[in-house]
C-alpha cells in the first residue's frame, strides 16, 4: 500500500513483523504491542531501529519508558469514525515528546489526513487510490486553524493577539 | 454581534471549496455514499425520507437581520419557501438537492454563516439563553464565551470523530433558559467568594434513550482556563467513551459508569498534565471578544407614552400579547419580545420566507437589527423599546406572528417526526397541531404549561423535560404515544415519569385534556403543573386516564 511521509509518496523501508515471524536481519523492524511487551528486552538489544504498532485502546503512557528506543509508532484507525488514535497521537507528540515517525494505518481516508497531521502524524498508510486522486492536496485545503494542536500552526486566537500587539507597538 | 475578521472569512471560503470538491467527487463516483456520508454530515446534510435536509448553524441562536433575510432567500431559492427552527437554536431546510448544497453554503458564507458540525459525532452548535445580553437576571453576557467555544471547537482535529455527538450549553443568568442540565457539558457563569467571575462546569447530561441530568464536575473554573478544562473532559471522553453501542456512547454513559467522582479524578489528572498555556484565554482576548457584544444602550427609553398605554386599554389582544410574549429588559423602558412560531394548527417552528423578511425588517426598524432563536423554536427580538411595542405587535399580527402563547399550552415543542425524518416512529407534527387547537381556547385559564413531543426515542422534541411529554412509539405498525409527566427544563430541572401504558395517536388530545382537567382540579394557589404533580404524584392522573378504559 502507498505510504505518505512528510507530504510525499515514499517507499516503506520498515519490515513489519507478524507475531509468529522470526526476527530477520533488517535495519528497521516493527512489532505489535503485545510482542513488544513480551520480548522487549531481547528486541531492545537488536542493532535495528524499532517500531511498535499500538492498538487504539492502549494508553500511550505504556510506551513512555521506551520512547527513546523507538523510531516508529504505528497507530490505527479500525474505522475512520473511531477517533481514539487522534488523542493517542497528541499525547505521544505533545505530552511525551516522541520524535520518531508517527504513522496512521487502517481506514485512513483523504478527508481525515489534515486532522491527523495536526494531531502529530507525519506518515500515513493509504489506499492505492491516493496516488491517482492526488490526496496530497488535502493537506493544503486549509491554512486557518482555530485551535492549538501538535503542528506548528498558530491558532487564530494567537494570530489576532500578535497582530493587535504589533499594531500597538507600531503605534 | 460577532463579526468575521479576515481569518474567519478565509476559513469559511476554504470550507466551502473543500465541500464543493467533496460533492464533486461524490457525484463523479470517487466517493461511495458510505464514504461521503460523514463528510456531508460534517456539513449538516442529512438524507431524510423524501429529500436531503440541510441544517444550518445559528451560533448560540443569534442572528442579524441580514442573516435572517439570507435564510429567507435560501428558503425561496433552494427550498419550498419556508424553514424550520430547531431545539438546537438552528434552522433546517427539508427539501434540498445535493448538487445545490455547495451554492447554499456559499450563500451562507456571504453573511458569515455555515453548516459546519450541525450533525456528526463532534461538537454541535453551542447554545445559550435567548435573552442573553438583555436579561435582567444576568451575571454576564454568555455570548463571548459561546463564540470562543465555537471557534475552538470548529474542525477540532482531535475531536471530530468522537464516540457520539457533543453538545455544550452556557447560561449567564439566575434563571436557566438554556436547559443547561440536559447537555454533555453545561456551563453556568458564577461569581466566586473573591468576586471573580468564572464557570461552574457540569458534565454528562442528555436526553435520548437514557435521560440524565448533568452533574457538577467543578464548582468554579476561572475564565482563563475554560478551554483547557473543556479539552481535558473531551480527551477523557474521546479515549474512554464507548464506541461499541450507539445508544451507550454519549458522555453521560461514561459518567454514569465511572461515577462523577472518578470522572472528576480522571479529568483533573488530565487537566493537571496538559499544557495550559497553549489554551489559556488572556484577559485581552476575552475583552476583545466581549467588544462584539456591547451592553444595550443604558439610556432608559420613555417607559410609556400615550400610544402604549392606550393600546393596553383598548386592545385586549395587545395586552394579552404583552403579558405572555414580552419579558423584562435590563434597561428600563425596553422589553424582550418573543415571536411565537406556534400558531395553533400550524407546524411548530416553521417560518416562511416572507415572515423571515418581516422579522428582519422589524429588527432593523425597532430592535437594533438583532434576532434570537430559542430552543423552544420561537424567535426573539431582544432590544425593543416599550413605546414601539404596539407597532411591532400590529406588524407581527399582520404576518400571523403575534400569537400570544409563549409559556402556554399551545407553545408546543415538536420534532419534525415521521413527516420528514427516517428515524421517527410517529408523526409528531399533526399531534402537536391537534393538541394546540384543542387546548388554545382554555390555555390562559391553564397558565404555564410546557408540552413537548418527540417522534422517537432520540428525543429531539425534549419530551423528558416537558411538563407533559409525549413520545411516539410504534406498536405493530400503529402510532402510539407514551406520556410522561412532571418534567422541567429550568433551574429546577427534572425528568418526567411515565404515567401508564401508551395511548393511540388519535386519543392523545383526549388524554392530555384529561390530565389538564385533573391538574386544574387539584392545583392550589399559583402552583404550576410540575409543582402540583410533585405534590400529588402520579396516581390521580393515572386513575383519571385509565379509569374509563
Amino acid at each position: 500500500m502507498p505510504l505518505i511521509r512528510n507530504e510525499r509518496f515514499v517507499m516503506d523501508t520498515w519490515r513489519h513483523l507478524a507475531d509468529d515471524e522470526g526476527v530477520p536481519d533488517a535495519p528497521r523492524l516493527s512489532v505489535s504491542y503485545v510482542r513488544w511487551i513480551e520480548q522487549r528486552n531481547a528486541l531492545a538489544m537488536l542493532p535495528a531501529s524499532l517500531g511498535v504498532r499500538l492498538p487504539n485502546d492502549v494508553s500511550p503512557q505504556k510506551l513512555a519508558p521506551d520512547l527513546g528506543r523507538l523510531g516508529l509508532i504505528v497507530l490505527t484507525f479500525p474505522r475512520f469514525t473511531d477517533g481514539r488514535a487522534y488523542s493517542q497521537a497528541r499525547l505521544l507528540r505533545g505530552r511525551l515528546g516522541f520524535a520518531g515517525e508517527l504513522r496512521a494505518e487502517g481506514e485512513v481516508l483523504r478527508d481525515q489526513l489534515l486532522f491527523m497531521r495536526r494531531c502529530g502524524f507525519d506518515a500515513f498508510t493509504v489506499s492505492e487510490r491516493a496516488v491517482a486522486e492526488d490526496w496530497l492536496a488535502a493537506f493544503r485545503e486549509f491554512d486557518v486553524f482555530y485551535q492549538p494542536a501538535e503542528d506548528r500552526e498558530m491558532p487564530v486566537l494567537r494570530r489576532r493577539l500578535e497582530a493587535a500587539r504589533r499594531h500597538f507597538t507600531v503605534a | 454581534m460577532y463579526r468575521y475578521d479576515s481569518f474567519d472569512t478565509r476559513f469559511i471560503a476554504e470550507r466551502v471549496a473543500q465541500y464543493r470538491d467533496q460533492v464533486r467527487r461524490r457525484l463523479a463516483g470517487q466517493l461511495t455514499e458510505e464514504e461521503f456520508r460523514p463528510l456531508r454530515l460534517m456539513n449538516g446534510l442529512y438524507l431524510q425520507l423524501h429529500a436531503y435536509m440541510l441544517r444550518i448553524a445559528i451560533p448560540y441562536g443569534t442572528l442579524s437581520s441580514r442573516q435572517l433575510r439570507q435564510l429567507g432567500h435560501i428558503a425561496r431559492t433552494w427550498d419550498r419557501g419556508f424553514g424550520h427552527f430547531t431545539t438546537r437554536q438552528n434552522i433546517q431546510f427539508h427539501w434540498i438537492k445535493l448538487e445545490e448544497t455547495p451554492d447554499i453554503l456559499a450563500a451562507l458564507a456571504e453573511v458569515e454563516m455555515h453548516a459546519i458540525q450541525t450533525s456528526g459525532n463532534s461538537f454541535r452548535n453551542t447554545t445559550t439563553d435567548p435573552f442573553a445580553g438583555a436579561a435582567i437576571d444576568e451575571i454576564e453576557d454568555p455570548r463571548p464565551y459561546c463564540e470562543i467555544i465555537r471557534q475552538w471547537s470548529t474542525l477540532h482535529p482531535e475531536f471530530s470523530f468522537l464516540p457520539r455527538k457533543f453538545k455544550i450549553a452556557v447560561s449567564g443568568a439566575a434563571n436557566d433558559r438554556a436547559a443547561v442540565r440536559v447537555h454533555d457539558i453545561g456551563l453556568y457563569l458564577r461569581r466566586n467568594a473573591a468576586g471573580e467571575v468564572g464557570f461552574e462546569v457540569l458534565v454528562g447530561g442528555g436526553l435520548g434513550r437514557t435521560p440524565i441530568l448533568a452533574e457538577t464536575i467543578r464548582d468554579f473554573i476561572p475564565k482563563r482556563d475554560l478551554l483547557s478544562y473543556i479539552e481535558a473532559i473531551l480527551r477523557i471522553y474521546n479515549q474512554y467513551g464507548r464506541r461499541d453501542n450507539l445508544y451507550k456512547s454519549r458522555i453521560k454513559i461514561l459518567v454514569q459508569s465511572l461515577g462523577i467522582a472518578r470522572m472528576r479524578d480522571e479529568v483533573e489528572a488530565e487537566w493537571t498534565a496538559m499544557d495550559h498555556a497553549a489554551l489559556a484565554l488572556p484577559d485581552e482576548a476575552i475583552a476583545e471578544m466581549a467588544q462584539f457584544f456591547p451592553p444595550p444602550d443604558p439610556a432608559p427609553a420613555p417607559a410609556d407614552d400615550d400610544g402604549f398605554g392606550a393600546a393596553l386599554e383598548t386592545e385586549p389582544g395587545f395586552a394579552r400579547w404583552v403579558e405572555q410574549n414580552t419579558a423584562p429588559h435590563k434597561v428600563r423602558g425596553h422589553a424582550i419580545v418573543t415571536i411565537s412560531l406556534k400558531e395553533p394548527g400550524l407546524t411548530p417552528g416553521d417560518c416562511t420566507a416572507e415572515q423571515m423578511d418581516l422579522v428582519a425588517d422589524l429588527a432593523d426598524r425597532y430592535g437594533q437589527g438583532e434576532i434570537r432563536v430559542t430552543h423552544e423554536q420561537n424567535l426573539v427580538l431582544p432590544q425593543i423599546r416599550r413605546v414601539d411595542l404596539p407597532s411591532v405587535w400590529r406588524a407581527l399580527g399582520a404576518a400571523r406572528l403575534a400569537t400570544a402563547n409563549v409559556a402556554l399550552a399551545s407553545n408546543i415543542i415538536a420534532c419534525p417526526g415521521l413527516d420528514y425524518c427516517g428515524l421517527a416512529n410517529a408523526r409528531s407534527i399533526p399531534v402537536a397541531q391537534r393538541l394546540a387547537v384543542a387546548l388554545a381556547p382554555r390555555e390562559r385559564e391553564i397558565g404555564d404549561l410546557q408540552i413537548k413531543i418527540s417522534g422517537c426515542i432520540n428525543a429531539c422534541g425534549h419530551h423528558h423535560v416537558g411538563h407533559i411529554g409525549l413520545l411516539g412509539v410504534d406498536k405493530n405498525g400503529e402510532e402510539f404515544y407514551q406520556i410522561t409527566l412532571g418534567g422541567s427544563a429550568d433551574a429546577n430541572a427534572a425528568l418526567g415519569a411515565i404515567v401508564g401504558p401508551a395511548v393511540k395517536s388519535e386519543d392523545v388530545v383526549h388524554s392530555v385534556d384529561t390530565i389538564v382537567d385533573v391538574y386544574l382540579k387539584l392545583r392550589t394557589g399559583g402552583e404550576r403543573f410540575p409543582e402540583t404533580y410533585r405534590r400529588v404524584g402520579n396516581k390521580p392522573f393515572k386513575d383519571a386516564l385509565y379509569a374509563a378504559h
